[in-house]
C-alpha cells in the first residue's frame, strides 16, 4: 500500500517501529479510570514493556493522549486546550466509557464522548476497562502507528 | 443527650419560631422559621447542653413534585448538626418559597457554610444573604440555570464546547 | 504596605517591575500531575510563598443526585460506586443503609459481617492509593508501586465476591449480591499477610526518612478548633487527636462486635495524617480478621436432599409448568455467580419481600415468587418506602459519609443527597496552604486525599 518508493517505504517502517515502541502518554486522568490506569501502569500489569510506560506530565512533550475517565462540560475546554497543546505527530485514545460515549451518564454535565471534541484514534471501552484490555487497546494503537503514512 | 429533650429545649427558648418538630427512624427533626434560623443553629452551637459544634451538611430539596406539597412553599434548607462532646444529631429545616428563596448566611458560625451555601446556590437557586462570595461551586459560570430543580431536565445540555445536542 | 497589584502571567515567567508588593497569579490545575483528582487552585504567590488560594472544583460533576432520582432505588448502586471510586463498597452499602433506615428494616447477621468485611478491606485500598499517590509525587516512586502491588491482592479479593474489581455494585436495598465464595477466609489471610509485609517495607522506607518528613513535619497543619469548625472528619480529625470516628460514635454493621483502635496524632500536619492512615490499614485488616472469624453462618449447608441441576434444565421444566419438588432442588451454579443460590441467598439477605429479589429458584419454580419478582422490577413497582427521609453516616475513608435520602412514596427516590466527606477538607484547603511555599502544596493536596467523584457528584 505504500505509496512511493522502495526506499520511503522501507522507512516508513522505521519510523513507524520507533514511534510505536516509544510511546510518550499524556495521562489526562479523571475519574474511576484513573485507578485502572494505575494498575495497568504499575507492577502486575506493566505497561512499560511495551515501551508505554513513561508518562509525561506535560502536553508539550507527550505524544499519546489518554484521556482517562469521564469528561464533564466544564472540563471540556480544558481538553481542548491540551490537546492543542501537543504537537504533531499525536494520538488519542479514549479509554473508559465515558470518554467513548459518555457511559452511562446520560446528563446535563456529561460530554457523550470524547470524539465530540477532539479526534480519537482507539477506544477502550470498559467501566472501568480491565487492565488486559487497556493493553489490548495499546497494541492496537501500536499497530496503527506502525502501519500510518508516517510524516515527519 | 436523646432527641425530645433536645427539641424541648428548642421549643422552651424559640417557641414560635418552631413550625414542628418529629422524631422520625430515630432522627430528629425541628422545622423552624426563616426569622429565627440563626438564633436557632447559633444556640444550637453555643449552649453547652446542646454543643452542635460540626456542621455536617447543608442541602436543599425541591418540593415542588412531592405528592402533597405541591401547593406549599417550594424549598427546604436542611441543617445536618452533630456534636462531637455529646454524640447527637439533630436536622434543622427552613422551607422557602420560590419567589423569595433567600435565607441567611450560617458563614459566621460554621465557615464550612460557606462552600455548602455555594453548592445549594449553584444547584436550587436559593440566595443566602450576606455570603461573602456566592458564585456557582459545581457547574461552570456560564451555565443557566439550576440543575438540581425538579424543573429542570435532566438531559438538557449546554455544552461549553461542541455540538449542541 | 504598597498597594497590592496581580497581574495574570503565563506560567513560570517572572512577575512585575520589582517595585515590590506584588504577587504573580498561578493556575494549578486543573489537569496537573499530581494525580488525585482534577481541581484548579489558583494561587496567588509572593516569590515561593501562596499569599491566598481560590480551589475551585466541579470538574468531575457528574450529576449523580439527579442521576439518582431518574430510576428505582437499587438503580442508584452504580452510580454510588462511582462517588469514591477507591473505596466504593463503602458507598454502596452507606447507600443500601440509609433506604433500610428509611423502610425500616433490618438485614441478616451475616450479611452486617460481610459488609464490614468487605467496607475494611475497601478502606485499606483507599488509605494504600492515597499514601502510595502521595509518596509519588514526593518522589519516592517504589512505595507507590509497592502499594499497588498490595491492593493488587486486595482487589483479587474484591474480584472474587463481587465480580469486578473496581466499580463493584454489590451492596443492595435490604442485602448483598451473594454470599461470600468458598475458601474466602484463606485468600484473605493470604492477602493480608501481603500487605502488612508492604506495609513494613513502606515504614521502613518513608516513616523515619529524613527527605520524607522533612516535606511533611508542620506542612499544612491546621489547628484542632479550625478542624472542628470546617467539620473535617475522618482521618484529618484524628490527626489533630480528636477520636471521632463513626464506626465507633453511632456503629453500624458489626463494628460493635469487633474490637479495634482509633489511631490518633497531636500534630495535625501531614506527617500526622500520613501516620494515622498507615495505623489504620492495621486496624482495619484486624477488624476484617476479627469478623472473618466472628461470621455467623459458617459453610453453606444444604439441608434437604436434591439432586443438583443446571440453570437452563430448571428454567425449562419451570417454563412448562412442571414445578413439583423444583423449590426442593438445588441449582448447581457456575463458579462465578457462586453465592448466589436459595441457601446462600437466605442468609445474607433480608426476608423482607417488598424490598429484596426472590432467588432465581423460586422465581422460577413458584408463581408467588415470580409474582414478587414482577412486583419489584415492573415500573411503579418496586421499593417503595414510606413518605419520610433518613440520614444514615457511615466511616468512609475520607471521614463521615453520609446519605440524606427523601423518600414520596413512589418508587424512585425523591431526593438523594450525598454528603461528601472530602468536601471539607478541600474548602479548607485555602488555609492549610497560606503562607506555605508551592512546593508545600503538592504533599498537602495529598494528604487531603480528594477523591473527584466524591467532591464533585
Amino acid at each position: 500500500m505504500g505509496v512511493g518508493s522502495f526506499f520511503t517505504s522501507k522507512l516508513d517502517e522505521a519510523i513507524g517501529w520507533a514511534r510505536k515502541y516509544s510511546i510518550f502518554q499524556y495521562p489526562f486522568v479523571t475519574a474511576c479510570c484513573g485507578m485502572e490506569y494505575m494498575a495497568t501502569a504499575c507492577s502486575h500489569y506493566d505497561v512499560d514493556r511495551f515501551g508505554a510506560g513513561l508518562p509525561r506530565f506535560s502536553p508539550r512533550q507527550a505524544d499519546v493522549l489518554f484521556v482517562v475517565g469521564t469528561i464533564s462540560h466544564k472540563m471540556a475546554p480544558v481538553l481542548k486546550r491540551i490537546y492543542d497543546q501537543m504537537t504533531e505527530p499525536k494520538w488519542v485514545v479514549a479509554f473508559g466509557v465515558c470518554t467513548c460515549t459518555g457511559g452511562f451518564y446520560d446528563n446535563y454535565a456529561t460530554v457523550q464522548g470524547i470524539d465530540t471534541i477532539i479526534p480519537v484514534d482507539v477506544y477502550i471501552p470498559g467501566c472501568p476497562p480491565r487492565p488486559e484490555s487497556v493493553l489490548d487497546g495499546l497494541m492496537k494503537l501500536q499497530d496503527k502507528i506502525a502501519t500510518q503514512t508516517q510524516r515527519f | 443527650m436523646p432527641g425530645g429533650p433536645i427539641l424541648q429545649r428548642l421549643t422552651d427558648q424559640f417557641g414560635a419560631g418552631l413550625v414542628e418538630t418529629h422524631e422520625y427512624r430515630g432522627d430528629t427533626t425541628a422545622v423552624v422559621e426563616r426569622r429565627v434560623v440563626t438564633d436557632v443553629l447559633r444556640a444550637c452551637r453555643e449552649e453547652p447542653a446542646l454543643g452542635f459544634d460540626v456542621l455536617m451538611d447543608l442541602t436543599a430539596v425541591d418540593y415542588s413534585k412531592y405528592p402533597g406539597r405541591e401547593d406549599g412553599p417550594r424549598f427546604e434548607v436542611v441543617y445536618h448538626l452533630y456534636s462531637i462532646a455529646h454524640n447527637h444529631r439533630l436536622r434543622v429545616k427552613v422551607r422557602v418559597d420560590e419567589d423569595d428563596a433567600v435565607v441567611p448566611t450560617a458563614v459566621p458560625l460554621w465557615p464550612i457554610a460557606n462552600w455548602f451555601e455555594r453548592e445549594v446556590w449553584d444547584m436550587f437557586g436559593i440566595r443566602f444573604a450576606d455570603h461573602p462570595d456566592l458564585r456557582r461551586l459545581l457547574m461552570y459560570e456560564q451555565f443557566v440555570g439550576h440543575p438540581l430543580r425538579k424543573d429542570y431536565p435532566i438531559n438538557r445540555r449546554q455544552p461549553l464546547i461542541g455540538p449542541k445536542a | 504596605m504598597s498597594t497590592r497589584e496581580t497581574r495574570e502571567f503565563m506560567l513560570g515567567e517572572g512577575s512585575g517591575t520589582g517595585s515590590g508588593g506584588q504577587t504573580l497569579q498561578l493556575g494549578v490545575g486543573p489537569a496537573h500531575p499530581a494525580m488525585h483528582g482534577i481541581i484548579r487552585i489558583a494561587a496567588e504567590i509572593d516569590g515561593e510563598y501562596i499569599r491566598k488560594a481560590d480551589v475551585e472544583i466541579g470538574y468531575l460533576h457528574r450529576a449523580f443526585e439527579k442521576d439518582c432520582e431518574v430510576g428505582g432505588y437499587n438503580n442508584a448502586i452504580p452510580y454510588t460506586d462511582r462517588l469514591n471510586y477507591v473505596s466504593p463498597l463503602i458507598n454502596n452499602f452507606a447507600y443500601a443503609s440509609a433506604i433500610e433506615k428509611l423502610l425500616g428494616i433490618e438485614v441478616t447477621e451475616r450479611c452486617k459481617y460481610i459488609r464490614t468485611i468487605m467496607s475494611e478491606i475497601s478502606r485499606v485500598c483507599d488509605h494504600l492509593t492515597c499514601v502510595g499517590a502521595s509518596a509519588m509525587e514526593l518522589g519516592a516512586f517504589t512505595v507507590f508501586l509497592y502499594m499497588i502491588k498490595a491492593r493488587e491482592f486486595l482487589w483479587e479479593l474484591v474480584e472474587d465476591v463481587t465480580g469486578a474489581r473496581l466499580t463493584i455494585s454489590y451492596g443492595r436495598v435490604g442485602g448483598v449480591k451473594a454470599d461470600l465464595p468458598d475458601g474466602f477466609a484463606a485468600k484473605v489471610a493470604t492477602a493480608f499477610k501481603e500487605t502488612r509485609e508492604v506495609l513494613d517495607e513502606v515504614h521502613r522506607l518513608l516513616t523515619g526518612n529524613r527527605i520524607f518528613m522533612d516535606r511533611m513535619v508542620g506542612v499544612g497543619a491546621l489547628s484542632r478548633e479550625e478542624t472542628l469548625a470546617y467539620a473535617i472528619t475522618g482521618p484529618l480529625l484524628r490527626a489533630v487527636g480528636v477520636p471521632y470516628d463513626v464506626r465507633r460514635a453511632q456503629p453500624h454493621w458489626a463494628y460493635d462486635r469487633v474490637e479495634f483502635e482509633i489511631p490518633t496524632q497531636k500534630d495535625g500536619d501531614n506527617y500526622a495524617r500520613y501516620l494515622v492512615r498507615m495505623a489504620e490499614m492495621e486496624q482495619s485488616m484486624r477488624i476484617a480478621a476479627q469478623a472473618l472469624a466472628m461470621i455467623p453462618g459458617g459453610p453453606i449447608n444444604v439441608d434437604f436432599e436434591g439432586r443438583p441441576l443446571d440453570p437452563a434444565a430448571y428454567v425449562d421444566q419451570g417454563k412448562q409448568g412442571k414445578t413439583e419438588g423444583l423449590l426442593l432442588h438445588t441449582i448447581r451454579l457456575s463458579p462465578n455467580l457462586q453465592g448466589q443460590n436459595r441457601p446462600a441467598w437466605e442468609q445474607v439477605n433480608t426476608r423482607d419481600k417488598r424490598v429484596i429479589l426472590p432467588p432465581k429458584e423460586t422465581a422460577y419454580g413458584s408463581i408467588e415468587g415470580l409474582m414478587n419478582h414482577f412486583m419489584l422490577i415492573m415500573e411503579g413497582y418496586g421499593i417503595r418506602p414510606p413518605q419520610g427521609e433518613a440520614y444514615f453516616a457511615a466511616e468512609g475513608a475520607n471521614g463521615e459519609l453520609g446519605f440524606y435520602v427523601v423518600s414520596d412514596g413512589t418508587d424512585r427516590p425523591y431526593r438523594v443527597r450525598c454528603r461528601p466527606p472530602c468536601l471539607p477538607p478541600v474548602a479548607a484547603l485555602p488555609r492549610m496552604i497560606q503562607d506555605e511555599m508551592i512546593a508545600d502544596l503538592i504533599p498537602t493536596f495529598g494528604s487531603v486525599n480528594m477523591i473527584g467523584g466524591e467532591l464533585d457528584r
